[in-house]
């Protein structure tokens, strides 16, 4: 279809989120940065957002991709509430999720399970970052 | 060898010579190099430190030649280039001071206890995401985050618990803790009190450094001026009640882990000092009665040689700041005494033993620099908050440097290296650039409304990253020497899933069996004490703590004449 | 309220390249003010797609009840804040409020950060406040229109307000605000050349003028200002308006209620003085052409027109044909102009 086409040139959206209580903002201001050089588009919602305004934010914003990023330890509490939260609203399969911090190998493999399509750590260089996001928000535009 | 210029400073090495060593090293450019040169090129075009300083192939006493002694001088005295006291190790050993802390004050308090059996000389709290930001265990937003990144504390009885069994009077404990340090620090005067020590003897550290949360970490609460208040009523009580504790630690280790360079951290950390001593001594408070008790915190970053000369140009500027535009007179206000703590931003998740190697030559460049005080990070911290076994490997790694290396018996045994000595001489002058344009800018506190720190410090990090993605910044193990099937399989620590159910258990008991008029009416005499802000909110703070208030109840209470603090980020 | 209105909705004609079952989804959706309907809508516009234009010509019928808000002014002038008290206020007042909060993109990738919402974050769980960040994606003459459907979809939906908050820059944002029924222009103490600003474009369209941040010590100085710029060029307009200056501080609250009656007070006057009438034909005018230039330009520029283009240039240059004849037969193979695209092919 026409429009399905077209919809790949249209500018990706990105929410970019720190949930949590940590103020570690230094990868999401780099993810951030390194999203708008490659032609993004990404909303901002500043620190210790809630899952509940995290998925709001997302639905009235209509992100591609909502990006969330702790480093409190808090992601096996959190991410879950973010993908209840996007059932409840008929939202999951309209956004990729994206994970990043301090998360171990156990609790990522946990999480993709539950529902997060991937989680990149903090050495994933810029580049790599950009591509990933790319492909995801791609592949979830064809699906939807 | 040495004379004496015009100004009475005395030149480490006189025209003549200077002039023999540039014929020297022109006709060496000339035959030597050039021959080499055009067989094989160098590996790059031009060398620079990790801060982006401009580094020579080679160094003579020419290069140093415009330092004079006096900048140089000896340990003990100003301006404390090579440390700040006269003996160094061969005194005292540095502290060695691992962070702990997790889960609930019994589970920190039995870490505490393993680390001093393992020979740890001193002790250093961490908190959790909720104590760090005024939030209790039982609050909605706290879910998930207490008692995970580090202990969680509410109330008085926490502390009493954490500290168990453990002389305050003889072991220092450093806490790092900010927009809640004030709290803190009441709750330990409470808890010593009720053990029965001598307040006097109390020795140890609050973080306190709220100026570079705003800078750089982003733990907040109120706005920069209520904030600064706090800090400043701290500062008043220690120096009345508790002579041998630090009460503000200005810390550069979290502007570098934003993302500032080296000099940046020296930079910036030099300016939030200066803003904090202008804010005392405004406030009528003699510079030597309090400057004495000011302490530093500083990350030891992975370039070797400019790490150790940034040690030696913070001191110096630091000295001559205190002296020349403060009129410090005791040489106990001039001499900066810094905490250490190897970069975890270096750390990596694949090939982790490589983190042993990484932290233990960035604690070598910390006692070459001459730390009073060291941290040494856990090979697993890129995957979690460390496990017992990488705890003691990083505290092993500190006795291994202490005690079979010989580096401890000559004091700044890398002073009057031609390259240390300009590049210390390089890294001042950059710190000068920074301070002179902080005050263009309109001081120090202006210059955060103007997100002129948080700026450069996102640039800085945007460059890291780049730099590190394409290669050109090596990271062995991640963009270089990279394992297909990384066999280094490490145990990282676990949290018990249950123990943040029994410390929101534990709390809401203390809550419903204290004297809940006590607390309303401690309360609310704190609140009104805070409407003058020329009061000392630290005795109120401490009558609140004993009721039993708990640390979300205290920072609530102020909310409404304090306000909270909300962030413009810039990218 | 939307339930009345909705009643009008017709079932449109079919139109290839989108299933107009989903389309009457989305009409659907958003009447039932469901965000991620208006949301997906409002994506749809701004990147020009044909089922957002299918979807907004049935919306569109419903529209006329907002009040569109438009509120500009310099950067650092704390915009975000101020609309975020001003929605604080109406919200009190029992009105629901849309907010378009637009920013400039980067000029070297076309990407954008959009950080208005940090401002905003106490609306978020708020049904009664909708807030959509949007870049200007270069301003390549499609912002004022993707923002002005974006206005639409959002009045369609049943939003009392809808607030269009943008940097008071570039031509396209100043376009922007004159499609604005109430124009707020918003100054600050000490940045020195924002009269400068003013005076360059922003003054003439002003209906209220704000000064933000008025704790600031020189405060008073730009309120003199302006003050005396606005009997230097008339402190009515030539309607009859006497514009307001109107002195606020977003975070003490103050001057808030103020600006909200203020923009009330216009929006009354505008209906009672003929004036709104006036300004809806001007916006008309404004928003048709420029839709009809960009309509040209796409077909210019796209590859099935392309031809067409190319043999008739060479005509002109073989002097076959004159330009004047050359670029009429152009538009009156496009004349029909209602038609999209995908129907020609």
């Amino acid at each position: 279809m026409v429009d399905v086409v077209n919809r790949e040139s249209e500018p990706i959206r990105v929410l970019v989120a720190k949930v949590g209580l940590d103020g570690h903002d230094r990868g999401v201001k780099v993810v951030a940065r390194a999203l708008r050089d490659a032609g993004m588009e990404v909303i901002y919602t500043g620190l210790h957002r809630t899952p509940e305004e995290v998925v709001a934010t997302a639905i009235q914003e209509d992100v591609d991709v909502i990006g969330i990023s702790l480093l409190s330890g808090a992601h096996m509490t959190l991410f879950p509430q973010i993908i209840e939260l996007l059932k409840r609203h008929d939202a999951q399969d309209r956004h990729v999720l994206v994970g990043g911090g301090v998360i171990p190998e156990e609790d990522a493999a946990a999480l993709k399970k539950m529902g997060v399509h991937e989680i990149l750590g903090q050495d994933t260089p810029p580049a790599t970052l950009v591509e990933r996001v790319r492909e995801l928000a791609i592949a979830q535009r064809i699906r939807a | 060898m040495s004379t004496v210029s015009e100004s009475g400073l005395t030149q480490v090495v006189s025209e003549s010579v200077k002039e023999r060593i540039d014929e020297d090293l022109a006709g060496w450019e000339r035959e030597e190099l050039e021959t080499f040169l055009r067989r094989r090129s160098e590996q790059k075009a031009d060398y620079q430190t990790a801060s982006g300083l401009a580094v020579k192939r080679v160094y003579t006493p020419a290069d140093v030649a415009d330092i004079p002694w006096e900048d140089i001088g000896l340990p003990g005295r100003y301006p404390f280039t090579r440390g700040p006291y006269p003996t160094m190790y061969r005194g005292q050993t540095w502290t060695m001071r691992q962070i702990a802390g997790f889960g609930t004050p019994e589970d920190t308090n039995g870490r505490f206890k393993y680390l001093i059996a393992q020979g740890q000389t001193g002790l250093s709290v961490d908190f959790d995401m909720p104590t760090l930001m005024g939030y209790d265990s039982d609050d909605p937003l706290s879910v998930g985050e207490v008692g995970r990144e580090g202990v969680a504390v509410d109330v008085l009885e926490d502390m009493v618990t954490l500290f168990d069994g453990i002389d305050l009077e003889r072991i220092s404990v450093s806490m790092t803790i900010n927009p809640t340090a004030w709290i803190v620090l009441a709750m330990y005067v409470a808890a010593a009190e009720k053990r029965g020590c001598d307040l006097r003897r109390l020795s140890g550290t609050t973080q306190n450094d709220i100026l570079k949360e705003y800078i750089a970490q982003k733990e907040w609460i109120y706005p920069p001026e209520p904030s600064m208040r706090l800090v400043r009523d701290t500062v008043t009580y220690c120096a009345e009640h508790l002579p041998r504790f630090n009460p503000v630690n200005i810390s550069g280790y979290h502007i570098s882990e934003a993302g500032a360079t080296s000099l940046q951290e020296a930079a910036f950390t030099l300016a939030t000092t200066r803003a904090y001593v202008q804010e005392v001594v405004r406030a009528g408070v003699d510079v030597d009665s309090f400057a004495p008790r000011l302490s530093f915190f500083f990350i030891c970053h992975a370039d070797f040689f400019e790490e150790i000369a940034k040690f030696r140009a913070a001191r110096r500027v630091y000295a001559r700041m205190m002296k020349d535009e403060f009129g410090a007179k005791k040489p106990e206000s001039m001499r900066l005494r810094f905490h250490c703590q190897t970069a975890a931003i270096t750390l990596t998740r694949p090939q982790p033993f490589n983190n042993i190697v990484r932290t233990g030559i960035q604690a070598l460049a910390a006692v070459l620099g001459g730390a009073q005080s060291l941290h040494t990070n856990g090979l697993d911290e890129a995957y979690a908050i460390p496990s017992e076994f990488a705890m003691k490997l990083a505290l092993r790694t500190q006795q291994i440097i202490a005690e079979e290396t010989n580096v401890t018996q000559v004091i700044d045994p890398l002073g009057g290296s031609y390259y240390l000595e300009a590049l210390t001489k390089q890294l001042e002058e950059g710190i000068y650039k920074y301070l002179a344009k902080i005050d263009e800018l309109g001081g120090t506190l202006r210059a955060i409304e103007l997100n002129y720190f948080q700026r450069e410090i996102a640039d800085s990090a945007y460059a890291y990253a780049l730099r590190r993605g394409s290669g050109e910044g090596a990271v062995v193990g991640v963009n270089k020497y990279v394992d297909e099937d990384d066999d280094q399989e490490i145990e990282v620590h676990k949290v018990d899933p249950a123990s943040e159910r029994r410390k929101i258990d534990r709390l809401r008991e203390v809550k419903t069996s204290r004297d809940q008029e006590q607390v309303r009416v401690s309360l609310e005499r704190l609140a009104r004490t805070a409407e003058d802000s020329s009061a000392d909110l630290m005795p109120a703070t401490i009558d609140a703590v004993k009721a039993n208030a708990s640390m979300g109840e205290i920072v609530r209470a102020l909310e409404p004449g304090f306000g909270r603090y909300r962030e413009t980020p810039v990218f | 309220m939307p339930a009345g209105p909705r009643s009008k909705v017709m079932p449109s004609a079919s139109v290839p390249g989108s299933s107009p079952r989903e389309r009457s989804d989305l009409v659907a959706g958003v009447l039932d003010r469901k965000p991620s309907a208006t949301a997906r809508l409002i994506t749809a516009l701004e990147n020009n797609r044909e089922d957002g234009r299918a979807a907004l010509r049935e919306l569109y019928p419903l529209g006329g009840r907002a009040h569109i808000v438009g509120l500009t002014g310099a950067p650092g002038s704390g915009k975000s804040t101020l609309v975020a008290s001003l929605a604080r206020c109406l919200r009190k007042r029992g009105r629901t409020v849309a907010i378009i909060a637009v920013d400039p993109s980067s000029s070297l990738s076309g990407g954008a950060i959009l950080g208005d919402r940090i401002r905003m974050q106490e609306h978020a769980l708020d049904d009664g406040v909708f807030v959509r960040s949007m870049s200007t994606r270069g301003a390549l003459g499609g912002l004022s229109r993707a923002t002005v459907d974006a206005a639409c979809v959002l009045d369609a939906a049943g939003f009392d307000y809808v607030i269009i908050e943008t940097v008071g820059v570039g031509q396209a944002e100043i376009d922007i605000v004159r499609c604005a029924q109430t124009v707020v222009v918003v100054s600050v103490p000490g940045l020195g050349d924002d009269i400068q600003t003013l005076k360059a474009g922003l003054l003439e369209v002003a209906d209220i003028h704000v000064v933000n941040k008025a704790d600031r010590p020189d405060a008073d100085k730009t309120l003199a200002e302006l003050r005396m710029l606005l009997t230097l060029d008339g402190s009515s307009n030539s309607t009859g308006w006497r514009i307001p200056l109107i002195s606020t501080s977003a975070l003490a609250g103050s001057g808030i209620e103020e600006l909200a009656d203020d923009i009330d007070r216009h929006a009354t006057w505008l209906r009672e003085s003929g004036e709104l009438a006036r300004r809806e034909e001007a916006a008309a005018i404004a928003r048709v052409s420029a839709i009809a230039r960009d309509l040209i330009s796409t077909r210019l520029g796209s590859p099935a027109e392309r031809g067409g283009f190319v043999s008739l240039v060479h005509e002109v240059v073989d002097r076959t044909l004159d330009p004047h004849t050359a670029a009429q037969r152009l538009i009156v193979s496009g004349s029909d102009l209602t038609r999209s695209t995908e129907e020609r092919r």
